[in-house]
């Protein structure tokens, strides 16, 4: 307790912890639903674009946010469509559209800055990236999210569960894929500053699947992964400040750790069972 | 009588290439009605159009007062998400009384205990806390049925209701069925390959081959050319 208080008297690590977990939770609730729906590649490829946005607005010293935000947005609506079609294979497409923007931003960036302190930090994250700004948007964000998934929740299930029964009972699917699509891409591109582009979509992923190990219903797993989440990423900036390691990493490994121990829990568990 | 769903020359398709052309058909209440053809025949267009996902291109299909206000209970195809999916059975069946519910967030009493009605239907009330991925196939049938009678216990639609199920829990999807049927009076239309079962369980078939090949009783459909040809083997 008292390492936490000691870090809570500076101001960045305030707003790390806070943004932080807000992001936490909102990437953990729209990342059950995407788990799910075996979207999971999708937050990993919208990482990866918000990364290629990002070096283009630096290059030509626009706001961040206001570059990768639309870019990104666009960008999940065109992996859905993508990934629903399924023309092209979509985790191939996904793979492909993750490497060339990537690609992309790291051309952009050796031909005009180099590799400013600014762009490393983009790809594995850092605890001084978030301003007051992110912090205030990563609240606004998490008040929709929560209240979509209050008010929506059984719509969501529905959506989650079986499209083609919601769509038969009249729900409006193609919006809640939308919605979720539009604040995933927020999402990443808020937590991807402090967790890092090749980190970030472990936020959505872990805490879903270290949840669907244990709990059997669809409010268990949510529940439990906005727990798990936020537990996960507190634990995670202990860490990183005590040990000196880098905050996005340090929070991934601290992720996987709880994956194992509730893998060993369910495993446990079938053997009694 | 009237019918609950009524079509006259309809044609149903995608842009500019019709997959179901002039369909003439209707579903009394009480009918057991399976639609039968080969893959691409058309079949799936069919249960879209009747389901209201896609708009007729031609000819009219007409849909009872009764039914537009409850909907079709709809049990669509098992999707391998599905397989895999951390739901309670309560959860699942729950979900279909959803399309009662307009813009209200949450459930109603009437609506739990609704949920609960039908899963004492299908026998399914001890498994009320199972997670849905843990169950037979048998038993996710059960659940899926049990939410489609959530939505309405008019009309369901089945779209290939055994697909992947083993010989005995064929023969207990069809034996709920015929229950629902007979002791319910619900109206069911499916779709199906399993031709060979069918024609002994239901009481009108309606073959498509992008048209109407025939549309009649299972024992005209029996002893009709086309019938004897589909059902094929020991007929010849």
């Amino acid at each position: 307790m008292s390492i936490i208080a000691e870090m809570l008297s500076y101001p960045f690590l305030v707003r790390a912890f806070v943004g932080g977990i807000f992001v936490s939770l909102c990437a953990s609730l729209l990342g059950v639903s995407l788990v799910l729906k075996r979207y999971s590649m999708i937050g990993d490829g919208l990482s990866h674009v918000s990364f290629g946005a990002l070096s283009i607005a630096v290059a030509l010293g626009w706001s961040p946010l206001a570059v990768s935000i639309p870019v990104v947005v666009l960008a999940a609506f065109f992996l859905l469509r993508i990934t629903e079609n399924g023309k092209l294979k979509s985790d191939a497409a996904i793979a492909m559209i993750s490497a060339s923007a990537l690609a992309i931003g790291i051309i952009i960036t050796s031909l005009t800055t180099g590799m400013t302190t600014d762009v490393s930090s983009y790809m594995f994250g850092s605890i001084l990236a978030m301003s007051p700004w992110d912090v205030r948007l990563s609240l606004i964000l998490s008040v929709i999210v929560l209240g979509l998934f209050v008010f929506c929740y059984h719509k969501l299930f529905a959506v989650t569960f079986d499209e083609s029964f919601a769509r038969a009972t009249g729900v409006r699917v193609d919006f809640y894929h939308g919605m979720i699509a539009i604040l995933t891409a927020v999402t990443i591109v808020l937590g991807m500053r402090m967790m890092g582009a090749m980190l970030i979509s472990s936020l959505i992923i872990f805490p879903a699947l270290t949840s669907m190990r244990v709990f059997k219903s669809f409010r268990g797993v949510i529940l439990s992964s906005g727990a798990v989440s936020v537990i996960c990423f507190t634990i995670g900036m202990v860490m990183s400040y005590t040990c000196s390691t880098p905050a996005g990493a340090s929070v991934v490994v601290v992720n996987l750790i709880c994956f194992l121990l509730f893998a060993a829990w369910q495993a446990v568990g079938r053997i009694r069972g | 009588m009237n019918g609950l769903i009524t079509c006259e020359h309809v044609d149903f398709g995608y842009e500019n290439h019709d997959a179901v052309i002039d369909v003439t058909m209707e579903i009394l209440p009480g009918d057991y009605l399976c639609i039968v053809g080969e893959n691409g025949s058309g079949k799936s267009t069919l249960m879209k159009g009747i389901l209201g996902l896609l708009k007729p291109t031609a000819g009219t299909m007409t849909v009872s007062e009764e039914l537009r206000r409850t909907g079709i209970g709809y049990l669509p195809q098992q999707t391998a998400a599905q397989k895999d999916f951390p739901a309670t059975v309560y959860e699942v069946v729950q979900s279909g009384c959803l399309s009662r519910r307009g813009l209200r967030p949450f459930y109603t009493k009437a609506e739990k205990e609704l949920t609960l009605e039908c899963m004492e239907k299908l026998g399914i009330t001890p498994l009320r806390k199972h997670c849905y991925r843990e169950l037979s196939g048998g038993q996710q049938q059960r659940v899926l049925i049990a939410r489609a009678l959530c939505a309405t216990s008019q009309l369901l639609l089945l779209d290939e209701p055994i697909t992947g199920l083993d010989p005995s829990a064929i023969q207990e999807v069809y034996g709920i069925l015929r229950k629902l049927n007979r002791e319910e009076g619900v109206t069911i239309l499916m779709v199906s390959h399993d031709i060979s079962n069918v024609v002994n369980q239901v009481n009108k078939i309606l073959h498509l081959q992008q048209r109407v090949l025939f549309y009649g009783s299972a024992g005209e459909y029996k002893a009709s050319d086309i019938g004897k040809r589909f059902l094929g083997g020991e007929e010849e």
